[in-house]
């Protein structure tokens, strides 16, 4: 699977650095292709505000985007160090801090590489084209007969050594990036385009210190807040002095309205403390859950819509369609291995927070409207936490933890969630419904296509509105939910991406039972499993290889290679008894990466057992940073896909949510776990593409497909349930 | 508050903590030893395994009280230079994605090479089953383990 053992490309890529940096800087052979600057540098042109040179010879690069595990420290490190000339050692990078970097707003989308490593590909060049033109000046030598490697300024025959710090008189480079900036030729590249290793894995397998939940401060307490019984409960009463008598460890009880908390001592009193001021505690009977997972379908079937038209193409001049189907996927849930956690100090009128957010930035101003007071006594440090997979706890955690800091002030307040706040409270990602139609013509292509989906919002992150921040509906000072936040993560892929001459492409939203935001790929998901079953289906009833099938409605000569790529993949693979291969394709957001996955499965009527085997996927995702931080997510989200396919619902009862742990929400584990395979196709010279949620949604359909060809039984129910019930 | 004697890494260290205290939380918070990660506090999850005695053990319910005859060791003492096989297998095939999970792994592979040098591929697969990843990293964890199979 990992074809460059990282050890021998350390190995190499030394021997690069050093072959390589001597004379290469003005061959004249650089690209001054005609461009648009990157989106962040537009924001933020100061050179500064991205690039610092260091007095150890060193230079330090900011980004604006927070560390989820994609591996976007190193990328960004990658990209900097390629276009500085400079080793990787040499390189640090800071993510994410109100007080430090810019703002890059969210770290979502599969964007960081598209906005933020380019950001600092263009900083970086601008940078290095200063401090030759400075160099210049102060060596009296022409600029084009200049060299830099390491930190160093030469004249081209090795003389005159100048470091960066040197040329810049211990202050930093001044002007902004204007185009055309002189980027290196990508033919020329050390760093970029290899599996260049991270070095935040060796922090984790040595227990440096890495994440915001290992943060320790002379004198920090902990903090716990006291949960309602269900959404919307309104507190009644509880005893402070009670769970003051009762654990020893407790240093003041906060509250604020129908939000309650209790601070302690130390972690573990604080868990106690919670328990027992969660005794004394009574709430009012609040709106029940009004549904139960087994009937949510119909359920959402029923409820009040607001309905736009996505996609019209053509004309449906019937809704008799020769085939129809509907989907169902349910609600599911990030479930972060470690629960979310934040600090927070209110000291000198000044607030500072570290969170392990998507978007400090935006958490800033939500908290700033939920405490009433100007977001510049604020400053939000991005520590990168566990892995996420898009809105988690972990905002609402740094603003809960923001009110108990402001109520306790000089201290350091450590709030950590519990498993079952987690899994109980966190924003799911949205149950959707699909009805699709089609009549194919007489050669077998479609010629209608009809598309109707159900859903609730994608997106219900902070953006600056406290509203979005769960204890800002508990408050005194209370901020109720009127926005649907932001529906465009329920089309996402909705529309086909291949040529349908007659279409239409309808979604329908609603407002469902339980609490919802952004989960990796949004409605691509839900959309991708639906669109690429059916077209399963459809190339069964036009008696079409899948392949063949997807191929005729695919204009897009890339898109035609990644199918073709994955069919070479499989192409010795012959499923036996039992066994069955699936396959399916996307272009993530129709603009980003695209990827095809195949899945191949086993199943045993006999025995009632179901294994999936080995998926493959294609991906293109243009310029590649770093391949092997694509290949770890594409082939985590295959296996993340796997998990939601065939064994995640969120299940509540009609009064409470009874997902609660890993027992009560079981995930993939490692008996279950397929094999992996993915080939990136190389297209270096391309624009770079988002790549973290390209393989979500064609893992699902593929999945099923899969299913369907080892044992006829067509899913359209998600999770898969193909013996139980 | 009674004072717990505690052999944690090969060293004696003391904490003051209630009895029934779990072990997970007197690393983390009383002796400094955040390694070991906090994922479920209920033995599902496996990221605040340690070893008691050399066998791969959840600490999140380990009470502090049972614990004076023990030797704990946690991802802090696995190897003195972090150059333990398993550590090294795990940055060779660059396992993690966020790596929060991670520790735990790494001591549930460590115990199981302990016990087995030579696990096949079976063995590999029974004793991590315990251990969840959300990122999906799985089959990195499984070539990792093998790797380091070859290194001990």
């Amino acid at each position: 699977m990992l074809k460059t053992n990282r050890r021998e490309f350390l190995k190499t890529s030394g021997c690069l650095v050093i072959g390589f940096s001597i004379g290469n800087i003005s061959s004249g052979q650089n690209s001054f292709i005609p461009q648009e600057l990157p989106q962040s540098i537009r924001r933020y042109p100061d050179i500064n505000a991205w690039i610092e040179v260091l007095a150890n010879g060193k230079v330090r690069v900011f980004t604006g985007k927070a560390e989820l595990g994609q591996g976007i420290r190193t990328a960004i490190a990658q990209v900097a160090a390629e276009e500085l000339e400079l080793s990787m050692e040499n390189v640090e990078v800071v993510l994410a801090d109100t007080l430090r970097t810019p703002n890059e707003g969210y770290t979502v989308g599969s964007g960081s590489i598209e906005q933020s490593a380019m950001a600092v590909r263009y900083a970086s060049a601008a940078a290095k084209m200063k401090l030759l033109e400075l160099a210049s000046d102060k060596l009296k030598v022409p600029v084009d007969e200049l060299v830099t490697t390491n930190g160093k300024v030469y004249t081209k025959n090795g003389r005159n050594p100048i470091t960066f710090s040197e040329i810049l008189d211990g202050k930093q480079i001044s002007g902004q990036v204007k185009e055309p900036v002189k980027l290196k030729a990508k033919s020329e590249y050390r760093l970029s385009g290899k599996p260049v290793p991270r070095e935040d894995i060796g922090w984790m397998v040595r227990a440096h210190q890495n994440y915001l939940h290992d943060l320790r401060f002379p004198g920090m307490v902990h903090a716990r807040v006291v949960r309602p019984p269900v959404y919307g409960a309104k507190l009644k009463t509880f005893d402070a002095g009670y769970v003051k008598k009762k654990v020893p460890g407790v240093l003041k009880t906060v509250n604020d309205g129908n939000f309650l908390a209790v601070i302690a001592t130390d972690e573990y009193e604080a868990m106690r403390a919670q328990k027992v001021l969660g005794q004394s505690a009574t709430w009012t009977e609040a709106a029940k859950v009004p549904a139960t997972e087994k009937d949510l379908k119909e359920y959402i079937l029923k409820l009040p819509v607001e309905t736009d038209r996505v996609q019209e193409k053509g004309k449906i001049t019937s809704e008799e369609f020769t085939h129809t189907a509907t989907y169902f996927k349910p609600y599911i849930m990030h479930g972060s291995t470690g629960p979310s956690c934040s600090v927070a100090i209110w000291h000198n009128e000044k607030l500072h927070i570290w969170s392990h957010s998507q978007g400090i930035y935006p958490l800033r101003e939500a908290i700033a409207q939920m405490l009433q007071m100007p977001a510049d006594k604020i400053e939000i440090t991005g520590v990168p936490g566990s892995g996420c997979y898009g809105h988690n706890g972990a905002d609402d955690v740094a603003a809960e933890a923001a009110i108990i800091a402001m109520a306790y002030p000089g201290k350091h307040v450590r709030l950590q969630w519990s498993r079952e706040e987690e899994h109980g409270w966190e924003p799911y990602g949205s149950a959707m419904v699909v009805k699709v139609g089609a009549t194919l013509d007489a050669t077998g292509k479609i010629l209608y296509w009809k598309y109707d989906l159900w859903s609730d919002s994608h997106s219900s992150r902070p953006g600056g509105r406290a509203e979005n921040l769960l204890p800002a509906r508990y408050i005194k000072k209370m901020f109720t939910s009127s926005s649907k936040g932001y529906i465009g993560g329920a089309t996402r892929n909705s529309e086909p991406y291949y040529s349908i001459p007659n279409q239409q492409v309808n979604a329908n939203f609603f407002r469902g039972p339980l609490r919802v935001s952004a989960l990796r790929s949004l409605g691509a998901y839900g959309n991708i499993f639906a669109l690429e079953s059916f077209m399963d289906e459809l190339a069964d009833n036009a008696k079409k290889d899948p392949f063949d099938f997807r191929l005729m409605h695919l204009t897009d000569q890339r898109a035609k290679d990644v199918v073709q790529k994955l069919g070479e993949m499989v192409s010795n693979v012959k499923p036996g008894d039992g066994e069955g291969l699936g396959i399916a394709f996307s272009r993530y957001k129709n603009s980003a990466s695209y990827c095809t996955v195949a899945a191949l499965v086993h199943v045993d009527t006999t025995a009632k057992t179901l294994r999936l085997k080995k998926m493959w996927s294609a991906i293109d995702a243009g310029e590649v940073i770093n391949t092997d931080g694509l290949k770890n997510q594409t082939e985590g989200g295959m296996i993340q896909a796997a998990s939601w396919t065939l064994k995640e619902h969120v299940k509540f009862d009609g009064t409470n949510i009874s997902s609660t742990d890993w027992g009560t929400y079981p995930i993939l584990r490692f008996s279950e776990t397929p094999e992996v395979e993915v080939e990136i196709i190389p297209r270096q010279n391309e624009e770079v593409m988002g790549a973290g949620e390209a393989a979500q949604g064609p893992a699902g359909a593929a999945i099923v497909n899969a299913i369907f060809r080892a044992c006829g039984k067509r899913i359209r129910d998600l999770p898969v349930k193909l013996f139980q019930d | 508050m009674p004072k717990y004697q505690l052999k944690i890494n090969g060293k004696n260290l003391e904490a003051d903590v209630a009895a029934d205290t779990p072990l997970l939380w007197v690393l983390r918070d009383h002796l400094g030893l955040v390694g070991t990660k906090y994922g479920c506090g209920i033995a599902q999850c496996g990221a605040c395994t340690v070893h008691m005695n050399g066998v791969a053990t959840r600490s999140c319910i380990l009470p502090v009280s049972g614990l004076e005859n023990a030797e704990i060791t946690t991802i802090e003492g696995l190897s003195e230079n972090g150059d333990h096989p398993v550590q090294q297998a795990w940055e060779e095939v660059d396992v993690a994605q966020c790596g929060y999970c991670q520790a735990g792994q790494i001591m549930t592979a460590a115990s199981l090479l302990k016990k087995n040098p030579k696990p096949s591929e079976a063995e590999i697969v029974r004793t991590m089953n315990g251990n969840i990843c959300r990122c999906g990293a799985y089959h990195r964890i499984r070539e990792a383990v093998k790797l380091a199979s070859t290194k001990i």
